[in-house]
C-alpha cells in the first residue's frame, strides 16, 4: 500500500469512521459489516465498491485494516467526485472532498458528512456541526504559522469571518485548506521557517479565521486518538508537511499568528492549540517562535525579561489582566518577577492557549515547566506528526501526537504529583512552621547546647576523645610495655570519669565512658580483651555510678562504690576493703575500674591506702579504679594518692562525711602528700622531678612520670603488698613511699619512661580535672539535698513544737 | 476561620477576605473592620522601633467570647487579620505565626506579578488555594 496523504480533515474524518466501524474496538480492523454499510452509504455502485476494496487491499487481506480503511475512504471520495478509481489517484487528487456517506446509520456519519461536506464545499452549513471544542486550542507553533504565512495571504483574503471558529466558516475556508493541502505536501515544509515576529502578527489575524474554520473539521474528527493516526503511513510527507496537510497554509499561518498573539490583530482566535492530548506541549516551531520573541525583548537568551517588559508584551495579547496575572503566576516559576527563557516560553504558550480557547490550568502543566520544556523539543516525531489530527496541531502536533498521548497521561500525573509535592512541601513547611516558630528554628542551634547532662554527653565525647587518644597512645605504649594492659582502660575510663562538663551526671559519665570506651577500645587496642572488659566494666560502672550520682548521694553511694568497685575493680576483690563510703568516690571511677588485674592490683594497694582513712579509703578505692582507668593513675601511687584526694572530693560530694575523711587523711603523711599530690597532680607534674617530689609526697604527681613505672613496679610488687595495707592510711603512705622508691628507679630508667610518665601525668591531670569537676558537681548536689532536708526539718519542727 | 488582607492606609479597604465557614461572614467582616483600630494602635505603639519580623506579627489583637483576632502588618502597612474560633484551642501562637508567614510569602508572590497593581483586589487562584488549604488545616 502506498503512502497515503491525508489532510487533517480527512484524517479526522477517516479516523472517526474507522472508529465507527471498529465495532470490536480493535483499533486495528474495521468490521467488515460496518465497512460495507459505509460503502453502501456512499452510494457508490457495487462494482465501484468492489474496486475500491480491491484497491485498498482489503480483499487481499480479507479485512479492513486501518490503512485499508483509509485508502478505501479516500477512494470513495475519489469515486464520489467522479474521478476514476486508481491507486494513483489517492495522492494525486487534489482538493478531494471528503467522502460522503449518506446519513442513515448514525449521527456520527451524518455529523461527519455534514461537517466534512461543508469542508467539501457543500453549501449546507451545519451550524450544528460540532463546534470546535473549546479546549482544543490548535496552538500552532510559530513554524506552522510560518509556513502558512505565505499561503495565508491568499487565505486571508478569503477569510473575512470573525476569528471565532464556527462551522459556517469552514466552507469558505475548506476549499482553501484543500488547495493548500495539495500544496502542502510539496512545499509545506519549505514554508516552515519562522518569519519574523512582525509578519506573524499581521497574518495572525488573517490566518485565524481560516485556521479556525479549518480547525473545525479537524476538531470534530479529532476523536480518534492520535496514535491511531500515526498508523497511517505518512511516510511521504514529512511531519511538517503533514502539519500543513492538516491545515491549510492559512491555518498554519493562523497558528503562527495565533501563537504570536499579535497585538496588531484581535487575538481572539487562537484555536490552533497544541495537540489535543497534550495541549501544553510546545513544538519546535512554537518554541523557536517564542525564542525569537524573547530575543526581541531580551537579546540575551540566558537573561531575564523584567516584569514590566513582560507585562507590556503580554498585554498586547489583549487578554484580560486577570488571566494574564494568572498566566504569570503559573509561568514565573521561581517567583522572581522576571521571566527566563523557559518561563517566557511557558507564558507565551499559555497565552496562545488561552487565546485559542483553552482554559488556563490551575497549575503549570508539566510540559511547560522550565525544565521540561527543553525536553519537549526532542519529542517531536516527524513521521508521526502527520497524524496531526490531534487536536489540530498540525505538524508539531503530529509529532507530539505520539508523544502527547504518552505524555498526557504522564503530564496529568506529574501535574498531580506537582501539586502533591507542593502540598507536601507546604505541609512540610507547615509542619516545620508549626512545630517550631522562627524563633525556635533560630534557636535550634542554641538547643544544641546540652540542656541536660545526657545531651551534654555529646559534647564531652570529642573532648574526651583526645585524652582517650592520648590514653590510647599511652595505653598502646603501655601495652607494649605489657604491664599496663589495663592502664588503657583506666585511662579510658578516666576521661569518662572526668567529663569536662560539670554536668557530669552519672549518666553523662556513663555515656561518656561508653563513648570513650568504645573509642578507646577501638583505638587503643586491637586485641585487648581487657580493654573490652574494661569498657564493659566501665559501662557497668558508669551505670552503677550514674544512679548514684543522680540519686541522693549519701546512702547509695556507699553501697554503690562497693558494687561498682566490685564489678569494675578487681581491686575490690584484692583489697576487699572498699568501704562503701569511700568507694563512693570510687563510684565515680567505676568505669575506669575495668577488670584489669594489674592496674587494679596496683590501684588496689593505692586504694587501700586511702581506704584506711575514712575518706581516703574510698579515695584509694577510687584511685585504684582510677588507676585502671588511666594507666598513669593506676601506675602512680602518687596518682592514687591524688586519686584519693580526688576521690575524697567526690566522696565529699556524695558523702559529706568524706570531707572529714579527707581532712583526716591529710594529717597523715600520705594525706599531706596527697594534698600535695592533688595540687601537684593538677598542676600536672610531668617532669621526672615530679617523680621525686611525688615520691616524697607520694601523692602529688599522681601523674608523674614514674606512674607507668610505678605501675609496673607496683602493680606487680608494690601493689600487691600495698593491697594488703590497703585498708589503712599507712597503706597509702606506704604505697606512696613504695612508689617513691620506685620513682627513683623509674627516674633512673629511661627518658622514655619519663616521657611516658609525662604523658601519663598529663592524662592524669585531665582525668583529675574531670574528677574534680565531677566531685564538685556531686558536692553541689549533696549540698542541695542537705539544704532541702534542712528545710524539711524546719518545716517539721513547728509541728513538733505543737 | 477567616483570613483578610487589608490594604495599606489610608484606604484600609480589604484586598482579600476569605472565610471557611461561610456563615456569619458579615460578622467576620465587621470584626475585621473593628480590629483595624487595634492594629493601628499597635502600630503606633511601636513608634520608631525598627520593624522586624517579630514586630510584624502583632499577636492576639483582642479576644472575644467567640473568637480571637490575630494581626500581622507588613512593612508596607498592609495588614493581615485572622479570625479564629476560640473553641479552636489547638492553635498555638507558633502556628498562627507560621500561617501569617505563609500569607506574607504568598502576598509577596502576588506582588511580584507585574500584572498585579498594588491596591487591586487579589484574585489569584494560587493564593486562594493556599489560603484555603491553610484554613482547612486549622479547622
Amino acid at each position: 500500500m502506498e503512502g497515503l496523504t491525508l489532510s487533517e480533515a480527512e484524517q479526522r474524518y477517516y479516523c472517526d469512521l474507522f472508529s465507527y466501524c471498529d465495532t470490536e474496538s480493535t483499533k486495528k480492523v474495521a468490521s467488515n459489516g460496518r465497512v460495507l454499510e459505509l460503502f453502501r452509504a456512499a452510494q457508490l455502485p457495487n462494482d465501484v465498491v468492489m474496486q475500491i476494496m480491491e484497491l485498498c487491499g482489503a480483499t487481499r487481506l480479507g479485512y479492513f485494516g486501518r490503512s485499508q480503511f483509509y485508502i478505501a475512504l479516500k477512494l470513495v471520495a475519489v469515486a464520489q467526485s467522479g474521478l476514476p478509481l486508481r491507486v494513483e489517484s489517492l495522492n494525486t487528487v487534489k482538493d478531494l472532498p471528503l467522502p460522503r456517506f449518506v446519513v442513515s446509520k448514525n449521527e456520527q456519519e451524518s455529523r461527519h458528512t455534514a461537517l466534512y461536506s461543508s469542508d467539501a464545499d457543500n453549501p449546507a452549513s451545519y451550524s450544528g456541526v460540532i463546534p470546535p471544542p473549546p479546549g482544543r486550542i490548535q496552538v500552532k507553533k510559530g513554524s506552522v504559522s510560518h509556513d502558512a504565512v505565505q499561503q495565508r495571504t491568499s487565505t486571508d483574503q478569503q477569510e473575512s469571518t470573525s476569528p471565532v471558529v464556527s462551522p459556517q466558516q469552514s466552507p469558505p475556508t475548506s476549499p482553501h485548506t484543500w488547495r493548500k493541502h495539495s500544496r502542502h505536501p510539496s512545499g509545506g515544509n519549505n514554508e516552515r521557517p519562522l518569519a519574523g515576529p512582525g509578519p506573524f502578527w499581521a497574518p495572525f489575524s488573517e490566518a485565524q479565521p481560516g485556521s479556525s474554520t479549518s480547525s473545525d473539521p479537524i476538531w470534530s474528527g479529532h476523536s480518534p486518538p492520535p496514535h491511531q493516526e500515526n498508523w497511517v503511513s505518512f511516510a511521504d510527507t514529512p511531519p511538517t508537511s503533514a502539519l500543513l496537510a492538516m491545515h491549510p497554509a492559512s491555518v498554519q499561518d493562523q497558528t503562527t499568528v495565533r501563537t504570536v498573539a499579535s497585538a496588531t490583530t484581535t487575538n481572539e482566535i487562537r484555536r490552533q492549540s497544541s495537540s489535543y492530548d497534550d495541549p501544553w506541549k510546545i513544538t519546535d516551531e512554537q518554541r523557536q517562535y517564542y525564542v525569537n520573541q524573547f530575543k526581541t525583548i531580551q537579546p540575551d537568551l540566558n537573561g531575564f525579561i523584567p516584569g514590566s517588559a513582560a507585562k507590556e508584551f503580554f498585554t498586547k495579547s489583549k487578554l484580560p489582566i486577570l488571566e494574564l496575572s494568572h498566566i504569570w503566576e503559573l509561568s514565573d516559576f521561581d517567583k522572581d518577577g522576571a521571566l527566563t527563557l523557559d518561563e517566557f516560553c511557558a507564558a507565551f504558550h499559555l497565552v496562545v492557549a488561552r487565546k485559542n480557547g483553552y482554559d488556563l490550568p490551575e497549575k503549570l502543566p508539566e510540559s511547560l515547566m522550565p525544565k521540561l520544556i527543553d525536553l519537549e523539543d526532542s519529542t517531536v516525531i516527524p513521521v508521526i506528526s502527520e497524524v496531526g489530527e490531534q487536536t489540530g496541531e498540525v505538524g508539531y502536533s503530529s509529532s507530539p501526537a505520539e508523544a502527547p498521548p504518552s505524555k498526557s497521561p504522564s503530564m496529568p500525573s506529574l501535574n498531580q504529583t506537582w501539586p502533591e509535592l507542593n502540598q507536601s512541601s507546604e505541609q512540610w513547611e507547615t509542619f516545620s512552621e508549626r512545630s517550631s516558630s522562627s524563633q525556635t528554628l533560630t534557636q535550634f542551634d542554641s538547643n544544641i547546647a546540652p540542656a541536660d547532662p545526657d545531651t551534654a554527653i555529646v559534647h564531652p565525647v570529642p573532648i574526651r576523645m583526645t585524652p582517650s587518644k592520648i590514653h590510647m597512645q599511652e595505653m598502646e605504649l603501655k601495652r607494649t610495655g605489657s604491664d599496663h594492659a589495663n592502664p588503657t582502660s583506666p585511662l579510658l575510663v578516666k576521661p569518662p570519669d572526668l567529663p569536662e562538663e560539670n554536668k557530669m551526671s552519672s549518666s553523662v559519665k556513663f555515656t561518656a565512658g561508653n563513648t570513650v570506651n568504645g573509642y578507646s577500645s577501638s583505638d587503643s587496642y586491637a586485641s585487648d580483651p581487657e580493654q573490652i572488659g574494661s569498657t564493659v566494666t566501665r559501662q557497668r560502672s558508669h551505670s552503677g555510678t550514674s544512679p548514684d550520682n543522680t540519686a541522693p548521694p549519701p546512702p547509695p553511694p556507699r553501697p554503690h562504690p562497693s558494687h561498682s568497685r566490685s564489678s569494675s575493680l578487681d581491686m575490690n576483690r584484692s583489697f576487699s576493703v572498699t568501704p562503701g563510703q569511700q568507694q563512693a568516690g570510687v563510684v565515680a571511677y567505676p568505669p575506669a575500674v575495668p577488670p584489669r588485674p594489674q592496674p587494679s592490683q596496683g590501684a588496689g594497694p593505692h586504694v587501700h591506702r586511702p581506704v584506711d582513712a575514712e575518706g581516703l579509703i574510698a579515695h584509694t578505692s577510687t584511685s585504684p579504679q582510677q588507676i585502671p582507668e588511666q594507666p598513669n593513675f593506676a601506675d602512680f601511687s602518687q596518682f592514687e594518692a591524688f586519686a584519693v584526694s580526688g576521690v575524697n572530693k567526690e566522696e565529699e560530694d556524695e558523702i559529706e562525711t568524706h570531707s572529714e575523711v579527707l581532712q583526716v587523711e591529710k594529717p597523715s603523711d600520705s594525706a599531706s602528700s596527697l594534698r600535695v599530690a592533688k595540687a601537684d597532680g593538677r598542676v600536672e607534674d610531668k617532669a621526672p622531678a615530679n617523680v621525686p617530689t611525688s615520691a616524697g609526697k607520694g601523692t602529688t604527681p599522681l601523674a608523674p612520670p614514674p606512674k607507668p613505672i610505678r605501675r609496673r613496679l607496683k602493680s606487680e610488687d608494690e601493689l600487691r603488698p600495698e593491697a594488703e595495707e590497703h585498708t589503712q592510711k599507712t597503706g597509702v603512705i606506704a604505697a606512696v613511699l613504695a612508689s617513691q622508691p620506685s620513682i627513683p628507679r623509674s627516674v633512673g630508667k629511661d627518658k622514655k619512661a619519663i616521657q611516658a610518665s609525662i604523658r601519663r601525668n598529663k592524662e592524669t591531670n585531665t582525668v583529675l580535672a574531670r574528677l574534680n569537676s565531677e566531685l564538685q558537681q556531686q558536692l553541689k548536689d549533696v549540698l542541695e539535698e542537705r539544704i532541702s532536708l534542712e528545710v524539711q526539718l524546719e518545716q517539721l519542727r513547728p509541728f513538733s513544737h505543737l | 476561620v477567616l483570613v483578610s488582607i487589608i490594604s495599606s492606609p489610608p484606604q484600609n479597604y480589604p484586598l482579600y477576605i476569605r472565610s471557611v465557614p461561610t456563615e456569619n461572614e458579615l460578622k467576620f467582616h465587621y470584626t475585621v473592620h473593628t480590629s483595624l483600630d487595634v492594629v493601628d494602635e499597635k502600630i503606633s505603639a511601636m513608634g520608631k522601633a525598627l520593624v522586624d519580623q517579630r514586630e510584624l506579627y502583632l499577636g492576639l489583637l483582642y479576644p472575644t467570647e467567640d473568637y480571637k483576632v490575630y494581626g500581622y502588618v507588613t512593612n508596607s502597612k498592609v495588614k493581615f487579620v485572622m479570625v479564629v474560633d476560640s473553641s479552636n484551642t489547638a492553635l498555638r501562637d507558633n502556628e498562627i505565626r507560621s500561617m501569617f508567614r505563609k500569607l506574607h510569602n504568598s502576598y509577596t508572590d502576588i506582588m511580584c506579578n507585574p500584572f498585579y497593581n498594588p491596591g487591586d483586589r487579589i484574585h489569584s487562584r494560587a493564593f486562594d488555594n493556599m489560603v484555603n488549604s491553610m484554613m482547612m488545616q486549622v479547622c
